[in-house]
């Protein structure tokens, strides 16, 4: 009995949590479309409904009727399996993500995540290194030499973001003394973390930009160099898991500022879920602000900023973090 | 020895390149594109707002009529020489009183570029572009519009000239104040 509540409640808690994942996800396609116009003094998407409401709707419907091409000379299963790899990671590493206090409903405790993992952040991090799969076989099996060097490009830019990504949030692990999310924010009760780390929420902005492939670092898709870089060559609904995976994972960066610097859940007079989505919104106007205003980088200055510059900053940052913490222990 | 000094003066561009003012500039970009997302947009709305195009906008081609009401083709057939795309066709007929015109006068619109060559090479001023650009048509065969469909009522862009005025109808030789034809052989070096 005690296993089957909590089965019914696991399931329940993925199923809203994936269904909002979704919905997020398709309209946050609309609103960067909406802003992105606006940056650019246009008015956007306005035709499908009020408002262009019904765009995402119609997107999908258009994603799912086109015809699903497998090139010739592809890689087939590497082929369907890449964009799979995309999606489901970005999924799955928001089952991580707390978005809320922990809940006490006729005695049972309901954790404000999918997972509480004790180990959260690792778990992030892992399933942000598992997408370069996707990247980089999909463009492999593609079979076309924009596909490959989207891919390579990919696989290069994310290996060498992958280390300022982790030690931009050291510092943050050494402040509160937990991997885990939930932890992390309790530990911002006072004040949050992008107060008092500023270097380390700018180094961990900008590597998760690389990390996710967002402009101004989206060089594997460059599309005036690259066509479409590594997904060239899908088509329908698979490359609609590419571009899901896109806008998910930028919801699940949302979410790891949100609790890593932003404070999480937690805000005066609002619910805390409220608070988080609208933090989760501001980091995602953030980055939609970023690519309307920052061109894209060459690859030898994207490399020399990733090695030269994130790279002894976060190390710099983790060390001095580190000494303030040794000087005055845990004020 | 050339070559290296180019290429260090080039790192030492990118260094400067690379410096903290950089940050300034990034920032000025950042407040550039807010004070954008605050503007109205400048986007006109096409179906419900429509403006006017330049009169001399390249839209619809017509065929016009001379201030007298002729129609002002000769049938010289330039226009469908110059057609980059080839979509003008004629045949030539000769009324009674010796003036020439088209028979039949086709344009398939499903080829037309609107580039403006026939407009130009016309010494009639005939065949004229304007700028009406709405002639969608589900069937492409709807897009060959023929003599009738073309010619208009009016001078379209030129109201007095009149090509018929400068140098008549008939037959070569018989136009008034012609010249005899010149001997070629007689102005050789």
């Amino acid at each position: 009995m005690e296993l089957l509540t909590y089965l019914a409640l696991m399931g329940l808690k993925s199923i809203a949590v994936l269904g909002f994942l979704l919905f997020a996800a398709s309209y946050l396609v609309l609103g960067e479309r909406k802003l992105l116009a606006r940056f650019q003094v246009r008015y956007g998407p306005n035709r499908a409904g009020p408002w262009g409401l019904l765009q995402p709707i119609a997107d999908m419907i258009k994603l799912l009727a086109k015809e699903d091409i497998v090139p010739q000379g592809a890689d087939r299963k590497l082929f369907l399996l890449a964009p799979a790899l995309v999606a489901t990671t970005a999924l799955l590493s928001f089952g991580a993500v707390p978005w809320g206090p922990e809940l006490v409903l006729g005695g049972r405790k309901i954790e404000g995540a999918v997972a509480d993992v004790q180990v959260g952040l690792l778990y992030i991090f892992a399933m942000s290194s598992l997408s370069v799969y996707g990247i980089a076989l999909g463009g492999w099996a593609s079979n076309s030499k924009y596909s490959l060097l989207g891919a390579v490009r990919g696989a290069a830019q994310m290996i060498s973001y992958e280390i300022s990504l982790g030690l931009s949030l050291a510092p943050i692990v050494m402040l509160s003394g937990s991997f885990s999310l939930r932890e992390i924010v309790e530990a911002q009760e006072k004040v949050p973390f992008g107060l008092i780390q500023p270097v380390s929420l700018f180094l961990f902005l900008t590597s998760a930009l690389a990390e996710i492939k967002r402009i101004p670092f989206d060089l594997p898709e460059a599309e005036n160099e690259l066509v479409a870089g590594y997904h060239t060559e899908y088509s329908g609904m698979r490359f609609g898991l590419f571009f899901l995976g896109e806008y998910v994972n930028i919801i699940v960066l949302g979410g790891v500022v949100a609790n890593m610097f932003l404070g999480g859940w937690k805000g005066p007079l609002l619910p805390p879920l409220l608070w988080f989505v609208i933090k989760v919104l501001a980091v995602a106007f953030f980055l939609i602000w970023v690519r309307a205003t920052l061109p894209r980088l060459r690859y030898d200055q994207l490399m020399h900023l990733g090695w030269k510059l994130l790279l002894p900053l976060s190390v710099l940052n983790v060390i001095l973090t580190g000494a303030v913490l040794a000087a005055w222990p845990k004020s | 020895m050339g070559e290296k000094r180019e290429g260090r003066s080039r790192d030492e561009a990118e260094r400067r390149e690379g410096g903290l003012h950089v940050l300034g500039a990034i920032w000025g970009g950042f407040a550039t594109t807010l004070k954008h997302l605050f503007r109205r947009p400048i986007t006109q709305q096409y179906p419900e707002v429509r403006r006017s195009l330049p009169e001399r906008a390249r839209g619809r081609i017509i065929l016009t009529r001379d201030p007298k009401g002729d129609e002002r083709c000769v049938a010289c057939e330039l226009c469908s020489a110059v057609c980059p795309v080839s979509c003008i066709s004629m045949q030539a007929a000769q009324r009674e009183d010796g003036r020439r015109y088209a028979l039949w006068f086709r344009i398939n619109f499903a080829r037309c570029i609107f580039c403006g060559l026939c407009e130009e090479a016309c010494p009639t001023l005939a065949i004229q572009l304007t700028p009406d650009f709405e002639m969608i048509k589900a069937d492409p065969l709807d897009l060959l519009y023929e003599k009738e469909d073309l010619l208009v009522d009016h001078c379209g862009k030129n109201t007095y000239y009149d090509y018929q005025e400068h140098c008549g109808t008939g037959e070569k030789g018989m136009r008034p104040g012609e010249l005899p034809p010149v001997d070629p052989k007689t102005n050789l070096p």
